[in-house]
């Protein structure tokens, strides 16, 4: 098991990188994180667009949403896949496909966890915002906004912990996260698969965990003082 | 300065306004009181329209404000309205709520905001807590600060939604005295209150509503020493003691 | 822009690997359902339980289970699992249909763990005062749960049961990875003879929906008629 470690242990780690494209957990992390922070602009415009008065705006939106969350995230990583050259003109590679999946797939989940937290704003707020004078999008941007995203950090990072999760899909279309090179490892030694997808196993669960008791700590943090998490902050 | 002609408002089959025609001069202090769900809050947050009305108009300083070419946010810009429920920005200090209107509505620059943000959290006695947040204040400080963030763009005109109906008793005074001030510097005032020793000061005007309807009107004096209808006795009678007829 | 032809994988030999792929799919959803509710209710008793040494058990289950991606375990019990296994069950595995035994166990781990958390909170959602109050009315424990608590709980816990449902067909499509010849497989499958893209995962999509939009619909069904009231 320790020469395994010693011997894969870096290539599980960061892939072919440097003679190659970065692999392993390190693009895992990297691709996850990549994902979330761009889902997460997509989610806000696509919640604002499900909470706006314009039907024409709010029924497209809600049909997107619909259809993306009963579609499974596999479905959605082949169309990438098979879609986006057609759309660039150009042969897109495994990251970009991966990346433009996940955002597409959480951005339609994070829309209802933002949709959510904006409602859970209490009215007051924006009643005192717009008496104020201040228009629809100044009091979305300065007072709701803020407000909403700070209740939201539990579940965001719940989110990003589902998307670390959902990388590991790539496998299927061949590209080199850390399931993948599990399994290249294995292929290459044979006899010990336990080994080889134990440490896969239990490199996800310490990531996972670790993540999940964080926006436990969150979660707790802001329902014992929700108003002073500025001053914790700052 | 605030002209209501025949205002109705619904909600679904009930008649929350019923036939509003009255007249607030500028300058005037005017409050307005009644028992519950009698459409006060109603009728004042329907004055910068955070209510919309099924019929009749209201006119501010001449111009209906129903009208398609208002401005709404600009409009609103010009009236203060200080709420029950205070409404402060948690997320933001003291200084920056009441910096954020000027510096994004008015133009002022921040510095220029701040001079006169603290200015004016001195007139009401809270400039020393200006860079702390909210939560940390006590009611009675939470409601000069939003007091203090209505003023600070100037407007003719401020209406008060039961200012000091959320308050510990002990912190109600504090308020009042605020709101007295601005009184006596001449400020068109609309104030929605139970406080009836505040009323009989301060006010020019007390109207009293009844099932959506202003049931009368009249000077302090008149109102409270010579009420005309057996409702607004009643009315007198069930505040004055705790325990209601016997 | 090429023209497209549906009739591809609406008719003929197409046709037949992908209905079989739905049908593998639909009997993967059904058989883990169907193991997964009794598994994951055990659970949810042990998380709840006074005993502390099942309580954290329970924890373990979940938590080990939950921050794996169903990938991994699929890997895992395809790839790893037989090792341990003696030669005769080993064999036995891979005569009988190992990719999809395999896709229901793990399957079965992953959905249950999930469904253990839902029925929790369902459980512990029903104030303690309900239970309370049902004994100080006269009546004994079992009889109180069972017309007090259970039924408010009940109610509460199918929402996202039924979300849960919709999770694990979607992750039906995860078990391609080993082989499974569920609707996935057969698509890529499609694909690759008839070179149809647009068409296969048009249709495919189309597929996945149908099951899926009925049981969102029996979710929205389900809270206009039963509505979670607040006490």
């Amino acid at each position: 098991m320790i020469d395994l470690l010693k011997t894969y242990g870096l290539y599980f780690l960061v892939g072919q990188f440097p003679q190659g494209p970065l692999g392993g957990l390190a693009l895992t992390i990297l691709l996850g994180l990549a994902a979330l922070l761009l889902a997460l602009p997509l989610g806000i415009l696509l919640a604002l667009a499900r909470l706006s008065r314009r039907r024409l705006l709010r029924w497209p939106v809600t049909a997107v949403i619909y259809v993306v969350r009963g579609t499974p995230l596999l479905m959605v990583i082949f169309w990438a896949y098979f879609f986006l050259p057609v759309l660039t003109g150009q042969k897109t590679g495994q990251v970009t496909t991966m990346l433009a999946a996940l955002v597409l797939f959480n951005g339609a989940y994070l829309a209802e966890v933002v949709r959510a937290g904006i409602q859970g704003i209490p009215r007051g707020q924006t009643e005192a915002a717009r008496s104020l004078g201040l228009g629809y999008a100044l009091t979305l941007r300065r007072i709701v906004l803020p407000q909403a995203l700070r209740n939201m950090l539990p579940s965001l990072v719940n989110q990003f912990v589902t998307t670390l999760k959902e990388t590991s899909l790539g496998y299927i279309i061949g590209l080199q996260e850390v399931a993948f090179i599990a399994s290249q490892v294995n292929s290459q030694v044979l006899v010990h698969p336990v080994a080889v997808y134990g440490t896969l196993a239990l490199t996800f669960f310490a990531l996972c965990f670790g993540l999940s008791r964080v926006a436990y700590a969150l979660e707790k943090r802001l329902a014992r003082r929700p108003l002073e998490l500025p001053v914790l902050l700052s | 300065m605030i002209e209501f002609h025949d205002v109705n408002k619904f909600y679904g089959k009930y008649h929350a306004l019923v036939g509003i025609t009255e007249t607030i001069e500028r300058g005037e202090v005017v409050v307005i009181c009644g028992p519950s769900g009698s459409g006060k809050s109603t009728l004042i947050r329907t004055i910068n329209r955070l209510e919309e009305i099924d019929s009749g108009r209201i006119l501010v300083e001449g111009r209906d404000i129903h009208a398609p070419e208002i401005d709404l946010d600009r409009f609103r810009s010009g009236i203060g309205f200080v709420f029950q429920q205070f409404n402060l920005f948690p997320h933001l200090t003291v200084l920056d709520n009441c910096t954020l209107a000027p510096i994004h509505l008015r133009g002022l620059s921040p510095a220029e905001a701040r001079e006169r943000a603290l200015a004016v959290l001195d007139r009401v006695g809270v400039a020393d807590k200006a860079s702390v947040f909210p939560a940390t204040l006590s009611g009675g400080q939470q409601q000069r600060v939003a007091i203090a963030r209505a003023l600070v763009m100037e407007p003719p005109l401020m209406l008060f939604d039961e200012p000091t109906s959320s308050l510990d008793p002990e912190m109600v005074g504090e308020v009042l005295l605020v709101i007295r001030n601005l009184a006596h510097q001449g400020m068109t005032l609309v104030c929605v209150t139970h406080e009836m020793g505040f009323a009989r000061e301060v006010a020019d005007r007390v109207l009293f509503m009844d099932r959506g309807a202003i049931l009368e009107r009249g000077s302090p004096q008149e109102f409270f020493d010579h009420p005309q209808q057996a409702r607004t006795r009643k009315f007198l009678a069930d505040i004055r003691s705790p325990f209601g007829r016997e | 822009m090429a023209q497209f032809d549906f009739s591809i994988v609406t008719t003929g030999e197409f046709r037949g690997w992908l209905v079989s792929g739905f049908l593998l799919s639909l009997r993967l959803t059904c058989i883990t359902w169907i193991l997964s509710l009794p598994i994951a209710t055990a659970i949810a008793l042990c998380r709840l339980s006074s005993v502390a040494m099942l309580r954290g058990a329970g924890a373990v289950f979940v938590e080990g289970i939950r921050n794996i991606p169903l990938l991994v375990h699929l890997l895992f019990w395809y790839f790893a699992m037989p090792e341990l296994l003696p030669e005769t069950a080993r064999t036995w595995l891979y005569d009988h249909g190992a990719e999809s035994i395999c896709a229901v166990i793990a399957l079965t781990f992953y959905t249950s763990s999930y469904m253990a958390e839902d029925i929790r909170s369902g459980i512990r959602a029903v104030p303690a005062t309900q239970l309370e109050a049902a004994r100080a009315l006269g009546f004994g424990y079992l009889a109180s749960m069972r017309r007090v608590v259970l039924p408010q709980a009940v109610r509460i816990v199918v929402p996202p049961l039924i979300s849960q449902t919709l999770n694990l067909w979607k992750n039906t499509s995860i078990t391609t990875v080993i082989g499974t010849a569920e609707l996935m497989y057969q698509a890529q499958r499609v694909e690759t003879a008839s070179f149809r893209g647009v068409e296969t995962f048009g249709v495919t999509t189309l597929a996945y929906l149908s099951v899926s939009l009925v049981i969102t619909a029996l979710a929205l069904w389900f809270h206009h008629r039963f509505p979670v009231r607040a006490t």
